[in-house]
């Protein structure tokens, strides 16, 4: 057998929040198995070109992964997705109930798949981290989660809360079902090293299962090499984390997800 | 983290997008986390007209300290422009059907 293994990537359509049609980007392994499913959260600016190479790279390594569009609705197909982007900007950003539907959405496509082993993990970063935390709080049938620095899971000011972000995500805590990874760089400044604390705080208080990593010499996206903010060794111990992870929770067998 | 934060200006003036030139009459302006830069962070306009829906839009993502540099480049053509021209001229207002 050959060292790598293929994959297939697509955009595929899926049964969103409110039986929308959404659009998502799905990637799998090509060898026969079963294999868990992880939903990828994109961040604010959009459905970008890093967010499939995350989808990608999930695949590669035993995964069935796939990242829900969450700004299908703006646009018509084949627009780009950094303008809508830039309306979703304008108008003040997505719902969270929305987000949740479209997540579940995601998660109900990649258990309905004959390659499904039934677990699924949810994984996002900056907003999308956020929206991980809210998700591991308010959806069932997670089964793991990773929260890649995910920024005002803790509101300090009331008045950030709106109609479309309605609660703090950190008040919702007590109804985590799903074992939680935590990545985070200290030089970050939304979540600051005190708020990864005080949420840390709470986790243990509750005795949620929770597990963080913290970066020095990093801060606000550290795995994104298309930014200055990639720090190569950070990042790579911070995958092989969230690999190792998603493996203990998500894997049926050991044989099913390949060597990292 | 990303935030939703943006900064609104109305605009009498025009822009040249993917369809050629069109009229705006709003910039978004955001500092945030760049789409396409490799920059953490960028000063981000995008140039739209709401007044016809808001689709289209030119977009630029610059460094913080570009953006200032701008910012006085802009006042300092206008003020030299606006003598040079020697005229001070009422701001015009655009007809809003062509």
């Amino acid at each position: 057998m050959a060292y790598y293994q293929g994959l297939q990537a697509e955009v595929v359509s899926y049964r969103a929040h409110k039986s929308d049609n959404g659009e998502a980007y799905y990637a799998r392994p090509l060898r026969a198995g079963k294999f868990p499913g992880v939903v990828v959260i994109h961040h604010i600016p959009g459905w970008d070109e890093w967010t499939t190479e995350v989808v990608r790279k999930l695949a590669h390594h035993g995964y069935a992964a796939i990242a829900p569009h969450l700004y299908f609705r703006e646009g018509s197909p084949g627009e780009a997705p950094d303008d809508l982007g830039a309306r979703i900007r304008a108008a003040g950003g997505v719902a969270d109930a929305q987000v949740m539907g479209d997540v579940s959405g995601a998660m109900t496509y990649l258990r309905a798949q004959s390659n499904s082993n039934g677990k699924i993990g949810v994984i996002g970063f900056c907003s999308g981290g956020r929206h991980t935390y809210l998700a591991a709080c308010t959806l069932s049938g997670i089964d793991a989660a990773v929260d890649c620095w995910g920024g005002n899971v803790i509101v300090d000011n009331p008045n950030d809360l709106n109609d479309k972000r309605p609660v703090a995500p950190i008040d919702l805590t007590e109804k985590m079902s799903c074992p939680l990874l935590g990545i985070f760089g200290n030089d970050d400044a939304n979540p600051t090293a005190d708020q990864v604390n005080r949420t840390e705080a709470v986790l243990k208080k509750l005795g949620k299962n929770y597990e963080f990593h913290r970066y020095n010499g990093a801060g606000h996206a550290f795995f994104n090499h298309a930014r200055d903010a990639y720090r190569p060794d950070q990042a790579m111990d911070g995958w092989r984390k969230v690999f190792a992870f998603f493996n203990r929770y998500l894997a049926t067998s050991a044989a099913s997800i390949a060597a990292e | 983290m990303c935030s939703y934060i943006v900064e609104k200006a109305a605009l009498v003036g025009s822009a040249k997008g993917r369809k050629g030139w069109m009229r705006i009459d709003t910039a978004n302006v955001y500092y945030d986390h760049p789409y396409y830069s490799t920059l953490d962070h960028v000063l981000a306009i995008d140039f739209t007209n709401e007044g016809e829906g808001g689709r289209d839009r030119v977009a630029i993502e610059l460094s913080a300290d570009s953006a200032r540099a701008l910012v006085d480049r802009i006042l300092a053509a206008l003020a030299s422009g606006q003598i040079a021209h020697g005229s001070l001229a009422p701001e015009k207002t655009l007809v809003a059907a062509e």
